[in-house]
């Protein structure tokens, strides 16, 4: 399944690798603070009604 | 709109208010730079234009952060915002007097410290023509990133980050500049983007200057 | 969709409620173009008779590159409707968008180092687009750093959104800049980088397809982040009076 890549594979794999982690950084990034700053705000906002 | 020109000058002429050291550190610069790439002359006398370009910039970087801190702190910016002057003209005084106390010594002594570096001598004029011409726009361009980091603690170092990438420009066509005098070629593009460059900005730039002042103000 | 109607969404509550129903599909649809054309480009492509196998580097080249830029024009145009009709939405979408910008910026420079290896025997060379793409990062470096320095949001947004209207002006005088500065030390272009030009049919269908992913993507983080971006505010809105109050 592997296509021959021929003298130039590290270039071309190292490429994709670079570009899958780095893409993955920033999903994995935005996914993380887009659940803490989701959860932190339904705490504050249920602590904000309690006070009335 | 004159006092305060000539009061900021004296303020920074007074000891204490950072004049001299932008032309040691522009000194010092220059004469690490031998130590770092070596003492053959020829090499030296290659990139002479182009280093003091860069000293020279980094000197006016070095005090960019006086231009509006001490207004800040003792809180004297304050009050010429409420002063009839119009805050774009306070922002273009205030480059202006960074100018006269940063940039043009520079102009003045980077000549001296070309003998240093084995300046070519058809480069001299050329060179101390590209920073008189370029300076300015290093100054306008300065008192904006200032105004922008006015307000912050510790904002020296983003201070730089902010404004090293917008020097780029100045950069290129006066060391470009430099570069083609020193070695005898035609130095009218070069003359003209540079000081295309120093017109928009002195022109244009005062009026973002001034709106950042005012959010920072506010 | 008329514009009347698009300034709806600049309503906080309205942006999180739409995004809460479109962000599954924008970024399963990301995920899926995005698969589609990597792998057609990494499995299913032949080599290109010069550059060997080294060509499938460009279907995550350049639409890197599209998107580093097209991420600043964004945050230009976001900057300025913050700055005209000041809606918050606006300048945190800036702010959500700067740093996959530069992630962008960062790929396109990383995988040009590595495909110039072996095509050019050198991982960089001062040539126009390379240096413009590194001044452009420095610009991205730049307005996070601003962001993350000032503590009152308004003042933020204000200040970032005139840095980027000023540092557009100066990233395309940069542009020209660098061109002119290269053409200088070396009389004549030693390196080609038009790889857009002559492009044959089956390099393009997968990198048209790898672009419309990176797209995707792109719009997928933006909206999620900046989703979390109005979330942050809020809070931070609803901290402060709960000090005052107490």
């Amino acid at each position: 399944m592997m296509p021959d890549l021929g003298k130039y594979a590290d270039a071309v794999l190292s490429s994709y690798a670079v570009s899958l982690v780095l893409l993955a950084l920033i999903v994995w990034l935005s996914l993380r603070r887009s659940k803490r700053i989701k959860k932190e705000l339904e705490d504050i906002e249920s602590k904000v009604k309690s006070h009335g | 709109m004159i006092a305060l020109l000539t009061r900021d000058i004296r303020l920074a002429m007074r000891a204490g208010g950072g004049f001299g050291l932008g032309l040691s550190f522009f000194l010092i610069v220059v004469v690490l730079v031998p130590f770092g790439v070596g003492p053959q002359s020829a090499l030296l006398s290659k990139i002479a234009p182009g280093i003091l370009w860069l000293g020279a910039l980094l000197a006016c970087l070095l005090s960019l952060d006086r231009i509006f801190a001490l207004d800040w702190e003792d809180g004297s910016l304050d009050l010429l915002a409420t002063s009839p002057l119009p805050m774009e003209g306070i922002v273009s005084v205030k480059a202006l007097a960074h100018w006269l106390t940063t940039g043009l010594p520079l102009v003045l002594v980077a000549p001296v410290l070309g003998v240093l570096l084995n300046l070519p001598e058809a480069g001299f004029l050329w060179l101390t023509l590209s920073l008189a011409l370029g300076t300015p726009a290093l100054s306008v361009i300065g008192t904006f990133g200032a105004a922008l980091t006015v307000g912050l603690k510790r904002g020296g170092l983003l201070l730089s980050l902010l404004v090293l990438p917008l020097y780029v420009p100045t950069l290129i066509f006066g060391a470009e500049m430099a570069r083609r005098g020193a070695e005898g070629f035609d130095i009218t593009t070069p003359l003209l983007l540079l000081a295309g460059i120093t017109c928009g900005t002195i022109a244009l730039l005062p009026f973002a200057s001034a709106a950042v002042l005012r959010v920072n103000l506010r | 969709m008329s514009l009347n109607s698009l300034w709806e969404y600049a309503n906080p509550k309205k942006f999180i409620q739409t995004t809460d129903r479109v962000l599954p599909w924008v970024a399963w649809s990301a995920a899926l173009t995005l698969l589609v054309g990597l792998v057609w480009g990494f499995f299913f492509t032949p080599d290109d008779y010069r550059q060997g196998s080294t060509v499938k580097i460009i279907y995550l080249h350049v639409p890197a590159a599209l998107m580093a830029i097209n991420a600043w024009l964004m945050m230009l145009v976001t900057s300025l409707v913050w700055i005209v009709r000041r809606h918050h939405v606006s300048a945190l979408a800036a702010r959500a968008a700067a740093p996959v910008g530069m992630i962008m910026t960062v790929i396109a420079l990383l995988t040009g180092a590595i495909w110039g290896q072996p095509m050019w025997g050198t991982w960089w060379a001062w040539d126009p687009r390379l240096t413009s793409f590194l001044i452009l990062f420095l610009f991205y470096l730049g307005y996070i750093a601003l962001w993350e320095a000032i503590e009152n949001d308004d003042t933020a947004a204000d200040l970032t959104s005139i840095l980027c209207l000023v540092g557009s002006v100066f990233a395309l005088l940069s542009r020209y800049a660098v061109n002119f500065w290269n053409q200088g030390l070396h009389q004549g272009a030693s390196l080609s980088l038009d790889k857009e030009e002559n492009v044959a049919d089956v390099f393009w269908y997968p990198l048209l397809v790898a672009m419309a992913g990176f797209v995707l993507l792109f719009i997928a983080l933006v909206l999620m982040r900046t989703r979390t971006e109005i979330r942050a505010r809020r809070m931070r809105a609803l901290l402060a009076r709960e000090r005052m109050g107490a």
